[in-house]
């Protein structure tokens, strides 16, 4: 099986750490596959993300990225991937926010890295990240009219107007 | 203006007022400019020729392949992948294909574990080649760009033996390959093991004491180990400024703990140490390709060429035509009507520019339901303003080219 070795004492540790500092009810964990991960709210990421940073050693952000779970009360969300090198320990962690108050802290301040990481989840699920020092759109045109991964947008262009769907459909 | 003068005389009164001397300049290094390798475009400031600021703009050839995998049955995604890092096209196959594994909990037999860590390495070598090519191209010596590029073709013709395609190759299937290696196959990738080293040797002799070589690449960019991770760098370029994490060796997948190499680190991260890096790097992976060559050879089983998934592996087409079972399966297959447990995994493999990571989220159903790439150059991609703040123009080039800035990746 690729890449499946299991670090169990140090997901212990990071889990007793998370609860003793943040309370059972705030932190939820739960291993998928091979690495822990753990579900935060969103008022307590960026304190979360400062402890596994500083007391827990995960100095590396391998990568963030947004999530979009149509139906639910918090359908949009964030998944932080953290990496402590020195311990070769991977964990996840994730936040979920509302449509209507899509706002979280920015992690810029913790790991630069985080800069175009959270542009690109602002540019495609319409994440507001306070405090980035240049929120903007990075890999669509500024001007697009749309968040593009959100589940609701459609895979084809909606406001293209040189196709005939009379015959085919869209 | 309240009163109207020709051009040439504004400009000797600015001139002899001093005016001009201190004057920025804007400048727009590409979007599509040669010396850039690719469509980026950086909006520079420079003073005389020294930058000040850069903008970036990148998103030129983005295709939405994560919003596009979305739609499409897991089998059907490596052809995405490859057009990511399309100078090592392989390597993103197969951690893609690792990745979908590791969700399904396939088994690979040791067999194919090889065989993917040959063709992952032989694909790292044409990844380096590129980038230390175009590094000496960019810093004034073109031969090697012209030369060295005979041995990526060689290396492209084992690709079309094994699959038929050059560059993006969609290599291998979920479960293992999709058909054994042809006796050619292993003949010319014997036969480049035997030869590259020499002409490895012809390399470094060209550059890598070369007094002008050295001393326009020693100092050009460099950026320290803090930085380096700070930045999120991975792969070589992080190893350049000393930092010695390599995925292969942190969290070995596809067998590379059976195998004996070194990881080679620089101290510095400017443009001489990743040119080195990459270097020893192709030497250390023609190395692993003769040690998988010996153990493979060691092996009594010579026709396995997937793990036993008949729900993941296209039968032969012989059978589907005869066998009840195989055109079952090849329906299920090709209709993508297979089982996917519900769940999530990220896996990661060692990039020819980082680390690659897959990140698969699966409802359950025939498409995954959210696909992540962690690209290596996007993320390193953002800290090449503070490399080369204070530099000269020339410099700013050379630098990009080190970097090994894939625009395919970059956007994806």
């Amino acid at each position: 099986m690729p890449a499946f070795t299991i670090k169990t004492e140090r997901d212990q540790l990071t889990t007793d750490r998370l609860i003793e500092r943040f309370g059972a009810d705030a932190v939820t964990h739960e291993r998928l596959y091979d690495t822990m991960v753990y579900v935060v709210p969103k008022e307590k990421i960026h304190e979360v993300l400062s402890l596994l940073r500083d007391e827990l050693d995960f100095n590396f952000l391998t990568s963030l990225c947004g999530m979009h779970f149509p139906g639910l009360e918090l359908e949009l969300g964030a998944v932080y991937f953290l990496h402590s090198m020195r311990n070769g320990h991977r964990i996840r962690v994730k936040t979920f926010v509302s449509m209507k108050d899509a706002t979280l802290p920015t992690a810029t301040d913790l790991w630069p890295t985080a800069n175009w990481m959270e542009r690109e989840a602002y540019d495609f699920f319409g994440l507001h990240f306070t405090g980035h020092p240049n929120l903007k759109r990075i890999l669509n045109m500024e001007d697009f009219p749309a968040f593009p991964m959100r589940k609701d947008y459609p895979l084809e262009d909606p406001t293209r107007e040189d196709k005939n769907d009379t015959f085919f459909g869209r | 203006m309240s009163e109207h003068k020709a051009p040439v005389d504004m400009w000797k009164d600015d001139f002899a007022a001093g005016g001009n001397l201190n004057e920025l300049t804007t400048l727009n290094l590409g979007p599509t400019h040669p010396a850039t390798h690719g469509i980026f475009q950086n909006v520079l400031t420079l003073d005389g020729e020294i930058i000040l600021e850069t903008e970036q703009t990148i998103g030129y050839i983005h295709r939405a392949f994560e919003k596009i995998c979305e739609r499409r049955p897991f089998y059907q995604i490596p052809t995405l992948t490859d057009r990511m890092n399309y100078c090592s096209a392989p390597i993103n196959n197969m951690g893609w294909h690792m990745a979908v594994e590791k969700l399904l909990g396939i088994d690979l037999p040791k067999r194919v574990e090889y065989m993917r860590v040959i063709i992952m390495e032989l694909s790292r070598i044409t990844d380096h080649i590129i980038c230390n090519t175009i590094i000496s191209q960019d810093a004034g010596a073109t031969t090697p760009f012209l030369y060295y590029y005979q041995w990526r073709e060689r290396i492209y013709e084992i690709y079309e033996e094994i699959c038929g395609a050059r560059l993006t190759t969609n290599m291998g299937r979920i479960g293992g390959f999709e058909r054994n290696f042809s006796d050619l196959a292993w003949e010319r990738t014997r036969a480049i093991i035997k030869e590259l080293p020499a002409a490895l040797v012809e390399f470094d002799k060209l550059l890598v004491r070369n007094r002008v070589f050295m001393d326009r690449c020693i100092n050009c960019g460099p950026i320290s180990a803090e930085r380096a991770l700070a930045y999120g760098f991975t792969g070589p370029n992080l190893r350049a400024a000393g930092v010695d994490y390599d995925v292969r060796v942190a969290d070995p997948y596809s067998s590379y703990e059976d195998f004996d190499f070194k990881i080679p680190i620089g101290k510095s991260g400017d443009v001489y140490d990743r040119f080195t890096v990459r270097q020893e790097e192709m030497r250390q992976s023609i190395s692993i390709v003769r040690q998988a060559l010996e153990k493979l050879d060691k092996m009594t089983d010579k026709t396995t060429y997937h793990a036993d998934v008949p729900h993941w592996v296209l039968p032969p087409k012989q059978e589907v035509y005869n066998d009840m079972e195989a055109l079952i399966y090849h329906f299920k297959i090709v209709m993508g009507e297979v089982e996917v447990p519900v769940g999530e995994v990220y896996h990661c493999v060692e990039g020819g520019n980082g680390e690659l990571g897959y990140y698969v989220v699966s409802d359950g159903g025939r498409a995954p339901f959210r696909v992540h790439f962690r690209r290596p150059c996007f993320i390193y991609y953002q800290a090449y303003p503070e490399i080369i703040k204070g530099g000269m123009l020339s410099d700013a080039i050379l630098t990009m080219s080190s970097m090994n800035v894939i625009a395919g990746e970059l956007d994806a």
